[in-house]
């Protein structure tokens, strides 16, 4: 195996290597001390690395080989939909016009933008089936948090007393999490024996305290939720909100919408349905679609269209505050108006309808080896069981470290933690049939691989960069900072 | 294997007694296997009430973080620093020097309400297929 130069840009540094010069001094030089106070001043000069611009380049550029990314290869990973992000988003979000827009910008001056984000707001409303969107939220977890906050604002309001927010067993981390920091007592309700939620055992644990219920439509198991109207009603029935986490939207764009559900709310993934980038912890958008019974109380500024002028109105004396300090992650939101825009109404459900169409085609050429665990057909994504392996002493784990040796991504394994063992398909519409039957081919390999040769698996991975790296020794001692050594010389990672 | 002076909870805790009226409540072997490496553990101070199957703290591994249910009524005698400080020695002895709580409880007879061994041996098995 070709050896990885895996050395950190300090350790290339080398005494009197520069990328850059500072122009010629025009103006007379002043002392430091007379211009910065004396704490603000360090007493040596940084321990900054010294390389030239085409060693940078080539660090970097050789560190972005190394990468695993759509661009690259398949990349399945359940529940976090890495589709395919068109490059036209890229040109249109970086027009002079709307990305040279100072934040600060008066409205008079932000005209375009501000017309631009108030229809994106309308057609994100029509797509959801609810009367209107806030922009704000600059990740999905963010959307969740203005969710929940939303209903809490409304019950206090209306001078409910309400206690708790019930959700799924099936949810996402972050659900539960979310009802808590708003100050809500969760309620979990377990799944029926199909996956799907249990309208029995939810009218069980439904009363006058309940402020909600989150659910996921389709859920994380890619099944969807055949009796959602029937738990909307009934939440209503109790003036429980019903907030539907919007993490799966990409299943049913055009076919059927939240509001039409039922769901007061839904928050959208713009990293995920509308194909921003994400993945690499850059920025998010996870915007709030709601029902108007709560418009009231959304997040200040809401842009605001006035005898054909657009405004941000500040003035909502219902409002929760301030949840971000404009109105969103305009960069993001710009990409996915590009997408929307591209792709129009007609092309939106065949994003749908393809993504469904791969994950039941991949979900059948693998079943033998890799059984569903909730059978039937599944929306954008399935899960699988990998349980048979445990009696080769091979864990979901080790096959998804085998995957990476073949140059694509694993899924996500794992979660949802209602099944064991779990291994979480989500192949997206990106994926053309060539790409879909070779994945599953390698996915059949390892199978066979688990039943002669098992060592190889658990052993994998062998072709990548590094090979299995110790997470929990990472998680146990977190070491991210380079740290010179006391020589002064070279440096660790610390 | 499954021990034999153990009770269990469906979530995969067990109970066990230790000498007059104390019991040493821990996670099974089948728990940490599913869980993987544990990487941080969160458990109530001495004097601290434990309700039968209420969560009394969290586990979280590498891939997931879990509520730790208590299997009986009591109150916290002692929180195993041990895995606080390594919390690996569970996934290594979950049995024994894995421990968690050692707990002062009222009333010994609540361990009949909880699952036997061979129950227990049950629940996995179905739980694998």
């Amino acid at each position: 195996m070709k050896s990885r130069d895996l050395r950190l840009i300090y350790d290339r540094s080398a005494p009197g290597h520069e990328g850059y010069r500072l122009p010629d001094l025009d103006v007379p030089e002043q002392p430091l001390d007379r211009i910065l106070p004396k704490e603000a001043l360090r007493a040596e000069p940084p321990l900054l690395p010294e390389v030239s611009e085409p060693e940078v380049v080539r660090h970097y550029i050789r560190l972005s080989t190394l990468n695993h990314h759509v661009d690259k290869d398949t990349y399945p990973l359940g529940s976090c939909t890495m589709k395919y992000n068109p490059k036209l988003n890229e040109d249109l979000c970086r027009l002079p016009g709307l990305a040279g827009i100072h934040p600060m910008a008066p409205e008079e001056l932000a005209q375009g933008l501000l017309g631009l984000l108030h229809r994106f707001t309308g057609e994100l409303a029509e797509i959801v089936g609810m009367d209107t969107v806030s922009l704000h939220p600059a990740a999905g977890a963010q959307g969740e948090l203005l969710g929940i906050r939303l209903i809490r604002q409304y019950h206090d309001h209306r001078r409910n007393k309400k206690k708790t927010v019930i959700i799924p067993d099936s949810a996402h981390g972050t659900n539960p999490a979310t009802a808590r920091m708003v100050g809500y007592e969760t309620v979990e309700v377990r799944s029926k024996e199909d996956g799907r939620l249990d309208l029995g055992a939810l009218r069980e644990v439904v009363n006058e305290e309940t402020a909600g219920l989150m659910v996921t439509n389709p859920s994380t198991l890619g099944l969807f939720e055949s009796e959602i109207a029937e738990a909307s009603e009934l939440l209503h029935s109790v003036d429980g909100l019903v907030y539907m986490d919007g993490a799966n939207l990409n299943a049913m764009l055009g076919l059927t919408r939240p509001g039409d559900m039922g769901a007061d709310m839904v928050h959208i993934n713009l990293h995920k349905t509308f194909s921003t980038p994400h993945g690499g912890g850059g920025p998010g958008a996870g915007p709030l679609g709601i029902k108007a019974k709560l418009e009231p109380f959304l997040p200040v500024p809401v842009i605001v269209e006035r005898d054909g002028r657009y405004l941000l109105d500040s003035d909502r004396p219902h409002s929760i505050g301030r949840l971000h300090p404009y109105v969103g992650n305009v960069g993001v939101i710009l990409r996915a108006f590009a997408y929307i825009r591209s792709l129009g109404g007609d092309g939106l459900a065949r994003i749908s309808r393809g993504a469904i169409l791969n994950a039941n085609y991949l979900m059948k050429k693998i079943e033998e080896d890799y059984p569903v665990a909730k059978p039937g057909w599944c929306m954008h994504e399935f899960v699988s069981t990998l349980s048979w392996m445990r009696k080769q002493g091979v864990k979901n784990i080790d096959v998804a470290k085998r995957l990476l040796d073949h140059g694509v991504h694993a899924p996500t394994v794992s979660f949802p933690l209602i099944v064991p063992d779990c291994f979480m398909i989500e192949p997206t519409e990106s994926e053309s049939p060539t790409s879909l039957d070779r994945y599953a081919e390698i996915l059949r390999e390892i199978a066979r691989e688990v039943r002669e040769d098992p060592e190889t698996v658990k052993s994998a991975p062998h072709r990548t960069p590094v090979r299995r790296l110790d997470e929990a020794g990472a998680a146990r001692k977190l070491r991210v900072r380079w740290r010179p050594k006391p020589d002064g010389e070279r440096g660790s990672n610390d | 294997m499954i021990p034999k002076d153990c009770r269990y909870t469906k979530e995969h805790e067990w109970v066990r007694l230790d000498g007059d009226g104390h019991v040493k409540i821990g996670i099974t072997d089948f728990a940490q296997d599913q869980l993987g490496d544990i990487v941080f553990i969160e458990l109530p101070e001495p004097g601290a009430k434990l309700t039968q199957h209420q969560p009394f703290g969290t586990l979280e591994a590498v891939k997931t973080v879990s509520d730790l249910y208590s299997p009986v009524d009591g109150e916290v005698a002692e929180a195993n620093q041990a895995v606080q400080e390594d919390p690996g020695v569970i996934n290594k002895a979950p049995y024994e020097d894995g421990w968690l709580l050692r707990a002062k409880i009222e009333d010994t007879a609540q361990l009949d309400n909880l699952l036997t061994p061979e129950q227990y041996e049950e629940q996995i098995k179905e739980m694998e297929g």
